[in-house]
């Protein structure tokens, strides 16, 4: 058989299921009823909701905007160099990977714009520009692209790119200063231990206001809770985040560690201020809800919130580290995977031996 | 719209809201096409086996003559929708896709001769086994969408006790319209085939599925259940799709789940369509065969959308005329609704037994959709009203593994759409999952000749 009649006698390609719609014109099966105008074939449905990947990361991004304002109210131009350098080095992170993969630019989806700035939000205030970028760049190459980009990482790559400048810089990471709108007189020097930090090392309780109103030191996104939590409700309002996460997540901490305030007041901060202190409302609504790094089965949903909710409590109270947010979701991560495979919903009139 | 205040209205879990377009012609009675000048009868349109034509080229025949027909038990005989003379049996282009045996039959003249099927005194009287012979003799099939013959589900094996009917009038997919007019236009007429139906089933409880978008029809249905005497129950339904597909039905109807795998007869329950109610009785009846059925002309393409009432056969360029045209921009054409309706690119195609409508649009809602990866939001996996992970079972077909599909519940699949609607990533998963079926059942049968 001659090349040409071997094209010949191919069948007619099936539409790919790839791409139905951009696929007309080459269809050879097609009428067209207009012969300027070809018809759409594709497989049904033929409707769509016109949700987006954009749209749903242009909401979280929407809903990061009340810690980020809070953040510059703060700690004003540290927060300014901090959220402008993460979030910059991501983006052009992000499109050097773009053209090194010779693949369409994806920064208009949103989600380069928000590990920057997740990451910024994970910050202490006086931390370098220079190790901003880092880990940012870190963040957008390793933690996502090297896994094979959106939807494929398996940790969530701003909390991989703070993990990698917490286990480069150490101390930088861990040195806090007071926001400059609680600057008082008589605090000594500029430098202060975050609230989980003073409770740890030296048994000292901060007051709830602070911790709600974010007037105290700690990450630039972490220190107000109701800032976190206005935008965190909206996005559990309008369905971009799954509830079952940041309840499952807040509960399993408020009733671990209240057993072992139950034991012992005096050795264990109460359920409460674990609750509001350290990065746990940010890490509950913005990061251990991101949707490719946790479970999508609801089962999976509770499993992933209590597991990350567990270790936290454990790193807190018995790690060598006051704050344990980052790595208790980190660790989930690791078992997103796993817990999707074995948390199959029972099929609709499924009966399990 | 206001519900009937008495009703507790029921549905289903999950499930999605589609824009309903309802609003183009559930207002519009039904019209009469004028007779076609040809029909084209497709030899298979029903689930099961495939008939073989009676009548041969040159031969004359009579509207709601039978003209095809199989020994099989699945199957459903085929009938002359006109009267005049066959043309051709040849293959002629399918709403399914591809070329089909099809009897071609141009029209002689101005009369509609009828030769109607002889039908008892009193349906009241007569056996069982003689009503569900006239159902299958009628050609009867299943006429909101999936064509399996009535006669075979009238018929459940005596292991299988039936107690409960349901008539469903959900008409949940978007823009169709003819289930609505039809409970309005012919309410007694159904009532009186669900009453049939029921008595070939021997069964005593029989309830009215209806989605609450249609509170004319519930209360049409009601009012003549009580004039006429009848013991049926008119159950409102949650606005949702899909409501009208069998199993969610049965659920949010009765609170019975039918089994993974399983049929509604084993819980007890037969489901018909409204216009499957409306043949039962103009069969055994009035004597005619199904030749003729209403379905909706609409979308934003069509100059005048419309309900019709068309003889099977009928071109859809011949109906699509008669509802004033397409527009120029026209960019897409469907068989049945927008959620599972079947592409079309060829309007010389026939209408089936179970076309239950035309949707044709101008603005196409997936044109707009750019294509991401999945971001794992699980969004397919909260609508699913079958419980399955849609998104795995795409990305198990996808990558050739259809042993692990099955796992995961392909087959339990009833390709409603509500995944890839919801989709933000706009991944094709309902076709994904079609791919998953075909290569699947391929394996199987490749594993079986080797064994």
């Amino acid at each position: 058989m001659t090349e040409e009649n071997l094209s010949q006698a191919q069948p007619e390609q099936p539409e790919t299921p790839k791409n139905p719609v951009d696929k007309p014109k080459k269809d050879p099966r097609e009428k067209l009823y207009h012969p300027e105008r070809p018809l759409i074939l594709a497989s049904s449905p033929h409707f769509h909701a016109q949700a987006t990947v954009p749209k749903i990361m242009w909401n979280v991004i929407a809903a990061l905007v009340p810690t980020t304002v809070l953040a510059l109210v703060y700690f004003q131009w540290a927060a300014v160099g901090i959220i402008l350098t993460s979030v910059g080095s991501a983006l052009i992170a992000e499109t050097l990977v773009n053209r090194v993969k010779g693949e369409a630019f994806t920064i208009p989806d949103g989600s380069a714009l928000i590990t920057g700035l997740l990451l910024a939000l994970t910050l202490p205030p006086s931390f370098s520009l220079g190790g901003t970028a880092l880990g940012s760049v870190f963040a957008i190459v390793v933690g996502k692209h090297f896994f094979g980009g959106l939807g494929y990482n398996i940790f969530n790559p701003a909390l991989l790119g703070r993990a990698f400048l917490q286990a480069s810089f150490p101390v930088p990471m861990t040195t806090w200063t007071w926001p400059l709108t609680a600057r008082y007189a008589d605090v000594d020097g500029i430098t202060a231990a975050t609230p989980l930090g003073l409770f740890k090392f030296e048994h000292v309780t901060s007051d709830l206001s602070g911790l709600l109103t974010g007037n105290i030191s700690g990450s630039l996104g972490e220190t107000s809770a109701i800032a976190i939590l206005i935008g965190g409700l909206y996005l559990l309002i309008r369905k971009y985040a799954d509830w079952r996460i940041p309840l499952s997540l807040l509960g399993a901490t408020f009733l671990v560690s209240g057993v072992f305030w139950l034991i012992s007041p005096t050795s264990y901060p109460s359920p409460v201020f674990q609750l509001f202190s350290g990065g746990l409302m940010l890490g509950a609504f913005f990061m251990a809800t991101d949707m490719v790094t946790s479970p999508v089965t609801a089962r999976g949903a509770w499993i992933f919130g209590t597991g990350a909710g567990c270790i936290l409590v454990i790193i807190r109270l018995f790690g060598g580290l006051p704050e344990g947010v980052m790595y208790s979701i980190l660790l989930m991560n690791a078992f997103t995977p796993l817990i999707n495979r074995y948390t199959r919903p029972k099929f609709f009139g499924e009966v399990r031996a | 719209m206001s519900e009937s205040p008495h009703l507790q209205i029921s549905s289903f879990r999950r499930g999605v809201h589609p824009d309903e377009y309802k609003n183009l012609t559930c207002h519009l009675s039904a019209r009469e096409l004028p007779l076609p000048d040809e029909v084209f009868i497709a030899l298979h349109q029903h689930i099961g086996a495939p008939c073989e034509a009676l009548v041969a080229k040159g031969d004359q025949v009579k509207t709601g003559q039978k003209i095809a027909d199989s020994p099989a038990h699945v199957t459903s005989p085929i009938h002359a929708s006109i009267t005049g003379t066959v043309v051709a049996v040849a293959d002629f282009p399918h709403p399914l896709g591809g070329k089909v045996p099809m009897i071609h039959i141009k029209r002689d003249g101005e009369e509609d001769e009828w030769e109607g099927l002889s039908t008892p005194d009193n349906w009241e009287t007569s056996s069982k086994e003689d009503l569900a012979k006239l159902v299958r003799e009628a050609g009867i099939v299943g006429l909101g969408g999936a064509a399996f013959p009535t006669h075979v589900k009238l018929t459940p094996p005596s292991n299988k006790p039936i107690d409960h009917f349901i008539l469903n009038g959900c008409e949940c997919e978007p823009f169709l319209t003819c289930d609505h007019r039809n409970m309005l236009e012919q309410t007694d007429h159904i009532l009186m085939g669900m009453a049939i139906t029921m008595r070939i089933l021997g069964v005593e409880q029989g309830i009215v599925g209806i989605e609450a978008n249609k509170a004319d029809a519930i209360a049409a249905m009601e009012a003549r259940v009580k004039a006429l005497h009848l013991n049926f129950k008119v159950q409102p339904l949650k606005v949702k799709y899909p409501q009208g597909a069998e199993k969610m039905l049965i659920d949010a109807a009765l609170g019975r789940k039918v089994p993974a795998g399983g049929l509604p007869m084993d819980v007890g329950v037969v489901v018909n369509n409204i216009a499957t109610a409306l043949a039962v009785y103009e069969a055994v009846v009035e004597g005619k065969p199904l030749i003729q059925r209403m379905l909706t002309v609409t979308g934003d393409a069509i100059q005048k959308p419309g309900n019709l009432i068309v003889r099977i056969g009928t071109p859809f360029q011949v109906c699509v005329d008669a509802c004033g045209g397409l527009k120029e921009a026209t960019s897409q054409v469907f068989m049945g609704g927008p959620m599972m309706g079947l592409v079309q690119y060829d309007f010389q195609v026939p209408t089936l037994k179970a076309t239950s409508g035309i949707v044709c649009m101008e603005s196409s809602q997936l044109t707009s959709m750019r294509h991401y990866p999945c971001i794992q939001c699980g969004a397919c996996v909260s609508v699913c009203p079958m419980n399955l992970v849609p998104t795995r079972l795409s990305r198990l077909a996808e990558t050739g593994k259809y042993a692990d599909c099955k796992e995961w519940g392909l087959f339990n699949c009833i390709e409603c759409g509500s995944c890839a609607f919801v989709c933000p990533s706009g991944i094709p998963l309902v076709q994904w999952i079609r791919v998953g079926k075909v290569k699947a059942t391929e394996q199987q049968k490749k594993l079986k000749a080797q064994a």
